[in-house]
């Protein structure tokens, strides 16, 4: 059994955000800000589809995923709802009903005092966390450096990536 | 628990928040900043200390955002002042609960 003694402390997480929706962007941005809040020094690297939370264009327009999400029973409590209410595929793909979830779900992330996602990854910044987008997936989606939000702090190679997550204590997500 | 800090006995939990804020004064924030790494604590430090006990009075719960809007301090000064856990420490030295929240 561990002691407390040979616990040894988290001291790095690079966390690689993959997925472009609200729901696939917020878990890293939290997880990185108490990182720092904790005194450990984190870096997000955002790469494929993760990217449109750093393209200025659509940082501010991301969107909650109705489609295919069969989870979406969670957020019917916001609704006044059982959290056990069914929410048939087909209803996701109404006009509208993303856009909704995704207001809905922004409004209670608001009272909980949780920061849009552009000013969490400013809020980040900051905190000297840091923020990195993936050459390669640039290339793909065809984005300069000067498409990005301003707390970008550089584009990187998988290399310089790894090479920047390296020492003892780092610990790399994959979200 | 009892501790004795800076010549006061003051009531702490195991990590070492002070239970009872009213105990506190400016000799206990000095001998606990030491501990936690900060020498000196400079007028700034002293106006973060005071708006957190004011907060706190207040009710209201700490997040590192509200403290970047508070027009006491900058998100990166509060991380400056504070390192190694700005929100953790300075409620410590403070002389007010741990903060409790994950923002």
């Amino acid at each position: 059994m561990s002691t407390t003694d040979d616990r040894q402390p988290i001291k790095k997480i690079s966390i690689i955000v993959s997925r472009g929706s609200l729901d696939g962007i917020y878990p890293a941005l939290i997880m990185a800000n108490g990182a720092r809040m904790e005194g450990i020094e984190a870096s997000l690297f955002f790469t494929f589809f993760g990217l449109n939370a750093l393209a200025d264009k659509t940082v501010d327009h991301l969107k909650v995923p109705t489609v295919g999400n069969s989870a979406l029973n969670m957020a019917m409590p916001m609704l006044g709802m059982p959290i056990t209410t069914p929410f048939p595929t087909w209803m996701g793909a109404l006009p509208g009903v993303s856009a909704f979830a995704t207001s809905l779900m922004n409004k209670e992330m608001e009272k909980l005092d949780i920061p849009p996602v552009r000013e969490f990854l400013e809020l980040i910044s900051d905190s000297g966390g840091k923020i990195f987008a993936c050459k390669l997936a640039m290339d793909m989606f065809k984005l300069k450096k000067e498409d990005l939000i301003d707390c970008v702090d550089n584009v990187l190679t998988v290399g310089q990536f790894y090479e920047e997550s390296a020492g003892t204590g780092t610990h790399i997500l994959f979200t | 628990m009892k501790k004795n800090i800076a010549g006061t006995e003051v009531d702490v939990n195991e990590e070492g928040y002070l239970t009872d804020m009213t105990q506190w004064n400016e000799a206990i924030a000095a001998t606990i900043a030491v501990e936690e790494g900060i020498p000196t604590l400079t007028d700034k430090h002293k106006q973060v200390l005071e708006y957190l006990r004011q907060q706190q009075s207040a009710g209201v719960a700490l997040t590192i955002r509200s403290m970047g809007k508070s027009n006491v301090v900058t998100v990166k000064e509060l991380y400056d002042l504070f390192p190694g856990g700005p929100l953790k420490k300075s409620s410590k030295i403070a002389g007010i609960p741990k903060p409790v929240g994950c923002i």
